[in-house]
């Protein structure tokens, strides 16, 4: 249970970070931001970085701000600082809600968002949020930047197109219009735990019509992405529990699960089902009732 | 390629100059190089929460973090709630409301309670469930640790009011 050994640097400019990351990336060099799932996996081994580039000192990557109609979070940003709306309007809402399923609380205080999304564990829920909405994502190295599409930048789990010797620097949310309706539903063993599923649905009413919809799910294949069957059903469905049933099935029916000793495939589908009428429902409530 | 390094860390208000390698968590530095073992040492992988302390008045778990990463914070444990002989409003509820069973996780939620209840006195009680199932207690004295934390925040109300 302890990590085995290696160098530690403690960069304060993102010049000097880069230029770390380049040298010692090659030579098992890692960045290290909240560190609240790498240094677990150090403790077991799982992983053995022989450098540790610790961006927490870096000026500059607490950055959390809108500009040009996008919310962009840095690199040093925590999951705490999102337990209150950090923005106006349903994103702010949308992001308050969700990273409350986000392990613990005292993980939250030093996990960053962009972290999770770098670390690209298939059940975050940030990796989620970034495929619904369609997150652009800012690497940076030596060479320059260069902005990663979401739905490209999960490749499996734990795996990004992120090279070695590149920093995730930034990751930009559209902001959602005021009349955006959305509903999240996870699915855990006990609070905190990994999701064994979870979905996001993002939608918006034109008359008494859905239009727009995005369903994405997390914690269910190897990487979080939307699922267009699903997406495709609901457009210009009266929303409610026929519609709701029919894309929970298309997107059930759509995955290819993972597996693991608490939950086969099988399980994995019904599961997937449940979560994604859930957020549904929790997107339009039957009630009618306004968000 | 992992030397030894120079480390002072800041723990109750008093520094420890400390000559560590960087592999060592801050769990480790506390506890056997501080010599402060009110700071329980549970699951060494951010799971049970018996480590929480302090960090510029944030809960955080000190397994999951390396020792050399806490220079220049304000580490607080265990040993630095009390004032003296005077223990904090937490502490207190902790004892009139039996929160205390076998006493292994008590720290850890000593620590989170306070960093919390300093930082968001008007906490609700949905959010205070969802805080508290951070930490593991096995004796299950959940329904004691919430009642007791209850108490001390209404005892702080009715301090500032």
């Amino acid at each position: 249970m302890k990590p085995a050994p290696f160098a530690y640097h403690r960069p304060t400019t993102l010049d000097a970070t880069l230029r770390l990351l380049a040298e010692l990336a090659p030579q098992e060099g890692r960045v290290l931001a909240g560190g609240q799932s790498l240094a677990p996996m150090m403790a077991f081994r799982l992983a053995r970085p022989a450098h540790l580039i610790d961006i927490n000192a870096v000026a500059g990557l607490k950055g959390l701000a809108v500009r040009e109609r996008g919310l962009r979070v840095g690199a040093g940003v925590r999951h705490a600082e999102f337990h209150r709306p950090v923005v106006d309007g349903p994103l702010g809402i949308m992001l308050a809600s969700i990273v409350r399923h986000i392990a613990h609380y005292p993980i939250r205080t030093r996990g960053t968002f962009c972290g999770s999304l770098a670390h690209a564990d298939p059940a975050a829920e940030w990796c989620a949020v970034a495929a619904t909405l369609d997150a652009d994502l800012v690497a940076i190295g030596i060479k320059g930047e260069r902005v990663i599409p979401a739905a490209g930048f999960f490749r499996g789990p734990m795996e990004t197109a992120l090279e070695p010797d590149e920093l995730l620097c930034e990751a930009r949310l559209p902001l959602l219009p005021d009349d955006t309706r959305f509903g999240f539903a996870e699915f855990s063993r006990r609070a905190g735990d990994y999701a064994q599923a979870m979905a996001l649905a993002v939608l918006h009413l034109d008359g008494t019509l859905i239009t727009g919809a995005r369903v994405g799910l997390g914690g269910v294949e190897a990487v979080p992405r939307r699922v267009a069957v699903a997406e495709t059903i609901l457009e210009g469905k009266v929303p409610g529990a026929d519609a709701f049933n029919a894309a929970a099935a298309a997107a059930a029916a759509a995955i290819e699960p993972l597996q693991d000793p608490q939950t086969d495939a099988q399980y994995r589908r019904e599961l997937t089902h449940a979560m994604v009428y859930r957020a549904l429902m929790r997107a339009c409530p039957p009630s009618g009732a306004q968000r | 390629m992992s030397e030894p390094v120079e480390v002072t860390l800041s723990i109750n208000g008093r520094d420890y100059p400390l000559r560590l390698e960087p592999r060592r968590t801050l769990l480790d530095a506390i506890r056997d190089e501080c010599g402060l073992t009110g700071t329980h040492m549970g699951c060494e992988h951010g799971v049970c929460g018996a480590c929480t302390v302090l960090l510029d008045g944030q809960p955080i778990r000190a397994c999951l973090m390396f020792a050399v990463q806490a220079e220049g914070a304000a580490i607080r444990t265990i040993e630095g709630l009390a004032a003296g002989d005077a223990l904090n409003p937490v502490q207190r509820a902790f004892i009139a409301h039996h929160g205390v069973q076998c006493g292994f996780c008590t720290p850890g939620f000593l620590m989170l309670a306070t960093g919390v209840l300093a930082r968001d006195p008007d906490i609700s009680d949905d959010e205070l469930r969802e805080v508290l199932s951070s930490n593991l207690c096995r004796c299950t004295g959940y329904q004691n640790i919430v009642a007791a934390v209850r108490a001390a925040i209404a005892e702080m109300r009715e301090g500032s009011a």
